[in-house]
């Protein structure tokens, strides 16, 4: 077993999800109703045995500070462990300053503090399960200076649109990284996950500076191509980016199925997240339920279908939901119909009846709006 | 101990061999109830909720699995730098012989020490077994108010039911003059809850001479709470008003759950303001499958329901294949229905599965059915 400290990192300012993202960073969008995204990453790594994580933050971290925390709900050790949050400051998100790297930079006395040889970086953004553990034996198997984790896709015209591609020689050797441009369908997208040694890594960030202060950790990589032995690796099940509106809509949606569900979700790879300690939930004689994932704490007299439901919701008599994800908190009210639709955190959906938009152009409710 | 100094302990040895199978592996307290909870949740959370930082569970009845779920504390947040739960067996000491507890009263005389290190000035004593919410900060400042040496919690009953509990006469002023273990003809229709809040000092004196007494039961109610009568000191009568239950038998236990499915339930779990604290499962949220139909039902996260569920109540993991229908029943944790199974009015313990086909209770049985073991479904 190698030794490694991990990096979540927080979504590069080309990244913007419409509506949600005004109030919190990716890593903290709820998932599947009991889940925040970056509890994927964090388990990952703490079920791959990586106690020594950094996360980044880069723009109101209040809700993922609340979330993460110590870090104690991700079975990390509270002594030899720690879970770190370290902000990135003086910047606005749209600056062309603020990159993975000036972050890096900011916290690099930290960064140069630890004294793991491997070091993986993981993005806040994107769902998946891996074993980081034998991606890292894989690594130092191979001798590569950096391996890139990808997934093979056959859609990457309509989506994946804000993510990377990898260009790959027949023996997985990385040619270059560039944008998702949306001209072919089948695309290695880069899922922003790298192994390497923290020597390296370290060497890659300051150089990063030197050519330009726009420079990205993946612009820095991609400049390395021609020296440095840079590696893909595939990864397979379930993988979902989220990067736009939509991507965040369809990541939910594809999970509904408790059989697709099995593709994430391991007997012996627990997602961790935070408690909330709340109540089972009730449903009521007239609740009619099908196809859908729903939280504790609800409370439940209406029709829900294909839909995901967060915590502590209260669906009233009448109310017919579908194809829709109504995050913690909302209250839909009686004969209110919602249909392909965010509902965000604390809503109420009372007096407006009809809440439908068309299938795969889902709308948005803000957070603690009143309808 | 930021409570006015007053120091929990709650009794927690009991056996409930009415619950015949599930308490063979587990202690009474340690049952689980509501869904995701365990009954001891429920004084620990009140104790939580309450402002007291310091609680002892005397454990003793198969206590290995109940000992490492309360010495988490910080599963009700009992784990602050002055606060903390400690399990409390019977154990040997320099100047003692290691004899188990003989009775409730025996229990906090074998840990006058523990108690003294924290030199408290009221002691609270709850049973580990019962399932309420219940504000013990309001009943101290009931027993400071009244000046008393005991405050006992007491609820109204039935008056023909009050020969099966332990009966509290008062006076007009809630002063208790006598104490009645189940009487034939009842005077009064306050129950003891066996909940007791006593002045320390007052306590101490009288478990020291309760120890060397040959004739006690080292019982509270039985020696304590009458000698204290005796001697003349002030025992109040604390009147509580809500949902209470002691689940002494698989129906009662059924019921008490049951009494989640009813609108306006008053234990009221979704009370923000009074949480129940409890282990924090990894577990996925509820499934609920395309063809799953689910009427009057308490649901907890990791639970796949892909039949039909009406009437019942749902503990984590347990699993309803399709075409399976659990009717009027109770899964505890990890209890799977497969495919095609029928389940009507019956407790399913926990990790127990139902084969394919097979049919367990029955709509008109007078009691309800306790299954603790697999039952074989079609090949």
């Amino acid at each position: 077993m190698y030794d490694a400290f991990g990096i979540v990192n927080s979504s590069a300012r080309d990244v913007w999800v419409e509506g949600m993202q005004e109030y919190r960073p990716i890593g903290a969008f709820s998932f599947l109703g009991r889940y925040r995204v970056i509890d994927f990453p964090i388990s990952n790594m703490s079920n791959s045995n990586i106690d020594r994580i950094m996360v980044y933050v880069n723009n109101k971290p209040r809700s993922l500070v609340e979330h993460v925390g110590t870090g104690r709900h991700y079975n990390i050790n509270s002594k030899s462990g720690r879970l770190h949050l370290l902000f990135s400051e003086n910047r606005g998100r749209n600056d062309v300053y603020n990159t993975d790297i000036s972050s890096y930079l900011e916290n690099m006395e930290y960064v140069r503090r630890q004294h793991n040889p491997y070091v993986v970086i993981a993005p806040d953004y994107m769902v998946y399960t891996i074993d980081y553990s034998s991606l890292i034996e894989t690594h130092v198997e191979s001798g590569a200076d950096i391996t890139m984790l990808y997934h093979a896709v056959d859609n990457a015209k309509e989506s994946y649109l804000s993510c990377k591609v990898l260009n790959l020689n027949k023996q997985k050797g990385v040619l270059s990284i560039e944008p998702n441009h949306g001209n072919a369908k089948n695309r290695n997208i880069f899922m922003d996950t790298y192994v390497m040694k923290t020597e390296l890594f370290v060497d890659l960030v300051y150089k990063a500076r030197e050519l330009s202060s726009m420079f990205t950790l993946a612009d820095m990589v991609n400049e390395s191509c021609g020296e440095l032995d840079v590696r893909g690796v595939a990864h397979r099940g379930f993988f979902a980016s989220i990067t736009d509106f939509k991507s965040y809509y369809d990541a939910n949606m594809s999970l509904i199925d408790y059989k697709s569900a099995q593709n994430l979700f391991h007997e012996d790879w627990p997602i961790y997240t935070r408690t909330n300690d709340s109540c089972p939930t009730h449903y009521y004689d007239t609740a009619e339920v099908r196809n859908s994932i729903i939280s504790n704490g609800c409370m439940i007299e209406g029709t829900i279908e294909n839909s995901i439901i967060g915590r502590g919701c209260v669906i009233k008599k009448g109310a017919v939901i579908r194809n829709s994800i109504v995050l913690g908190g909302c209250v839909i009210g009686e004969n209110v119909h919602v249909e392909n639709h965010v509902v965000d955190k604390q809503a109420k959906i009372i007096r407006a009846k009809e809440v439908v938009a068309a299938p795969g152009n889902p709308g948005y409710v803000k957070r603690s709006d009143t309808l | 101990m930021k409570q006015d100094n007053m120091l929990a302990m709650i009794l927690a040895g009991g056996r409930g061999s009415r619950l015949h199978e599930l308490t063979s592996k587990v202690a009474k307290p340690a049952v689980s109830y509501g869904g995701k909870y365990r009954i001891i949740d429920f004084p620990l959370s009140n104790c939580a909720n309450s402002g007291i930082d310091v609680v002892g569970v005397l454990t003793q009845y198969e206590s290995v699995l109940l000992n490492s779920y309360v010495s988490a504390g910080r599963r009700w947040g009992l784990d602050a730098k002055d606060s903390g739960v400690y399990v409390l067996p019977p154990r040997e000491k320099a100047d003692a012989e290691l004899n188990v507890y003989r009775g409730t009263a025996d229990a906090i005389s074998q840990n006058i020490d523990f108690i003294d290190s924290f030199a408290p000035d009221y002691l609270l004593i709850l049973s580990g077994d019962h399932i309420y919410k219940m504000n013990y900060a309001k009943m101290l400042a009931y027993h400071k108010e009244h000046k008393a040496d005991a405050t006992i919690a007491v609820i109204p009953v039935p008056m023909k039911e009050a020969s099966r509990f332990g009966i509290m006469n008062t006076h007009e002023d809630g002063r208790i003059y006598e104490f009645e273990e189940k009487p034939a003809e009842p005077k009064s229709n306050l129950a003891s809850m066996g909940i007791y809040i006593f002045s320390w000092k007052t306590l101490r004196r009288l478990l020291l001479a309760d120890i060397k007494n040959p004739d006690s039961h080292h019982d509270f109610g039985k020696d304590i709470i009458p000698v204290m009568l005796g001697e003349g000191k002030s025992l109040y009568a604390y009147q509580f008003k809500g949902y209470w239950k002691d689940v002494g038998t698989i129906d009662s236990l059924w019921e008490a759950n049951m009494d989640l499915l009813r609108p306006n339930n008053e234990l009221d779990l979704n009370d923000r303001t009074w949480k129940i604290y409890t282990e924090d499962v990894t577990a996925l949220p509820q499934y609920i499958s395309a063809d799953a139909v689910v009427k009057n039902a308490f649901i907890t996260q990791g639970c796949v329901v892909e039949g039909e569920v009406k009437n019942s109540v749902l503990f984590t993991g347990a699993k309803v294949g399709a075409g399976a229908k659990v009717i009027d029943s109770v899964l505890m944790p990890g209890a799977v229905v497969e495919e095609g199974a029928i389940v009507t009015r019956a407790l399913v313990a926990d990790d127990v599965q139902i084969g394919k086909q097979a049919v367990v209770g029955s709509a008109d049985s007078e009691h309800i059915e306790l299954v603790a073991k697999r039952v074989k479904g079609a090949e």
